[in-house]
């Protein structure tokens, strides 16, 4: 069974953007880029799958420049046993981006295609939502854990005050939450493997998709800092405080 | 030109969130319908009808939606879908999974975790973990919105709305709902709470023994960083930041916190924010109204007992 799994190049957790002073737009030229935390996820869940006999392989698939083939040797580094780069130097909408996936999953047939739940940096958190129903097949969102039956998946996942269990047909998609697992550390020589191995690149034409922006951002700003704490001398003082900003009752 | 507002239930009631997602729908100064969907609908019909600005429920009961799958409240909505001009939902958990698959399968670019509506389609929505505000202009046909329900204040009751019954397509049978582990607790919901109170790793072994009396006292939910939920001590639910719950309570009690920019996303809405940490130079204080730097073991018992003074 093939499991497809989407990585997406983006700004290190880490680190905190600026705002550009010319454009008003978040600065991402110059940060530091990383492997989304929670695709990482994605694949050491599928690696996992593998390592017990229920999944042959797994394709990692990004979308971006070439500077997304780091992200795609960390997931060799990983155990994906393939990686495919649609290339495009394109700022994408995650409309588009699912149509995208949606094309590859055609082209490869997996069954079980993971994303993670949100990309760190713009934290829209759409794209495992729209692949699913753009393919019309079953979902499981913020999986914390999964087990594969057959031609069914069980995905635990977190809700508001606990868990829920749902048991999707194959195939389908899950995005994966933090406590899905946690990703083992990559070994030097796995990465210096890594390296060596092809990506295929794809070029975003191939895949005939719509890839307009529907939306603009217009602006960005930081949002307003607090002065900085009232330093308090004790417990009454704070008690004190509290009930003249009236919200102790 | 009219809203369609996806409603949540919980058990014979709505959710919080469908109070203030109603209210964010009225930004667009347009009729205002409320879809709920449940096997049994006639307490939350009663309930939904008497929300002030919504001119007409409309009920989708069917025996499939006792536990709502994503697939089928997408097909419902997606059946409708051509009467309306704008969607909104909370962007809750439920929101999150449902609202994207809606608007893809209409074609349309779904904004998400909108803050404020500014204009009929101009949105402020937080990304990089809340460190940064952004504008959209979004130029969509249809607007499919999800708001972050703290946002936004609970509408009234007082309004008198139309029900209307609405078919219910059949059940796509491609996912089933299994089971549900909920933790019930006494403490009101993190989400919604007026009075969060939250630890952090260092109250170790004694983090319900410490925050429990505090949090009965004031009426507080309780909440914990993800480095307390990893290390065993609070449950997962409990989990406040950008990959737990994100809250803007009244006010925000952070119990040896040191402030990770994770835990920050979650409480900087907070209206009021107190830290109480031993280390003077902790992050949170900078985020913070009202700061005191002690040993929270002793500052715990002696914040419960000043409480019970007064």
């Amino acid at each position: 069974m093939k499991v497809l799994v989407a990585v997406k190049h983006t700004i290190d957790h880490n680190v905190k953007p600026n705002i550009h002073a010319d454009t008003g737009q978040v600065d991402l030229a110059q940060v530091k880029k990383a492997i989304n935390p929670f695709d990482e996820i994605s694949l050491e869940e599928a690696v996992r799958l593998k390592e017990r006999g229920q999944v042959s392989e797994i394709i990692a698939v990004s979308i971006g420049g070439i500077e997304a083939k780091d992200s795609l040797r960390h997931a060799y580094a990983l155990g994906a046993d393939r990686a495919l780069l649609i290339e495009t130097d394109a700022q994408l909408q995650p409309l588009a981006v699912a149509k995208l996936l949606k094309a590859i999953v055609a082209r490869e047939q997996p069954q079980l295609i993971f994303l993670g739940k949100q990309a760190v940096g713009e934290d829209y958190g759409q794209t495992g939502q729209m692949l699913a129903a753009l393919l019309g097949v079953g979902l499981g969102t913020f999986a914390s854990e999964i087990q594969l039956n057959g031609d069914q998946i069980e995905v635990t996942r977190e809700v508001d005050k606990g868990t829920q269990t749902l048991s999707l047909s194959l195939p389908a998609v899950v995005t994966s939450d933090l406590r899905l697992n946690e990703p083992r550390f990559i070994k030097l020589p796995n990465l210096m493997v890594a390296k060596k191995k092809a990506i295929e690149t794809i070029a975003v034409s191939e895949l005939d998709v719509d890839l307009s922006p529907r939306f603009n951002v217009i602006s960005a700003r930081e949002p307003q800092q607090k002065p900085g704490a009232i330093q308090l001398a004790s417990v009454q003082e704070l008690v004190a405080k509290l009930r003249q900003a009236e919200v102790l009752q | 030109m009219s809203v369609l507002v996806l409603a949540e239930r919980e058990g014979k009631k709505l959710k919080p969130s469908t109070y203030q997602a109603v209210t964010a729908a009225t930004a667009w100064q347009l009729p205002i319908d409320l879809l709920v969907y449940g096997d049994d609908l006639d307490a939350i019909a009663t309930e939904a009808q008497q929300l002030a600005g919504v001119r007409r429920v409309l009920t989708a009961q069917a025996g499939h939606f006792q536990h709502p799958l994503v697939e089928d409240v997408q097909e419902l909505v997606v059946s409708i879908a051509n009467q309306y001009t704008h969607i909104l939902s909370a962007h809750s958990v439920f929101g999150k999974s449902v609202l994207p698959g809606i608007a893809a399968r209409l074609d349309i670019a779904p904004i998400t975790d909108v803050i404020e509506i500014q204009a009929p389609s101009t949105y402020v929505r937080p990304g990089y973990a809340g460190n940064i505000l952004s504008t959209i202009e979004n130029h969509e046909p249809v607007q499919i919105i999800s708001v972050r329900a703290t946002a936004f204040r609970a509408s009234n009751r007082g309004g008198d709305a139309e029900v209307v019954a609405v078919d219910v397509p059949p059940a796509r049978g491609i996912s089933q709902w299994i089971s549900e582990k909920l933790t019930h607790s006494e403490r009101p919901e993190l989400n919604s709470a007026r009075i969060v109170i939250a630890g952090g790793r260092s109250l170790g072994e004694e983090f319900n023994a410490l925050l429990d009396p505090i949090a009965v006292r004031l009426d507080a939910a309780i909440g914990a960083t993800r480095a307390c939920v990893d290390a065993g001590f609070a449950a997962n639910d409990l989990q406040v930041g950008q990959t737990g719950t994100i809250i803007a309570p009244e006010l925000y009690i952070a119990v040896g916190i040191s402030g990770a920019m994770q835990h920050l996303a979650g409480i900087k809405d907070s209206k009021i924010i107190v830290a109480i940490n031993h280390d003077p130079d902790a992050p949170i204080f900078k985020h913070a109204d009202y700061g005191l730097v002690a040993d929270l073991f002793t500052v715990l018992p002696e914040l419960n007992s000043a409480l019970q003074q007064n």
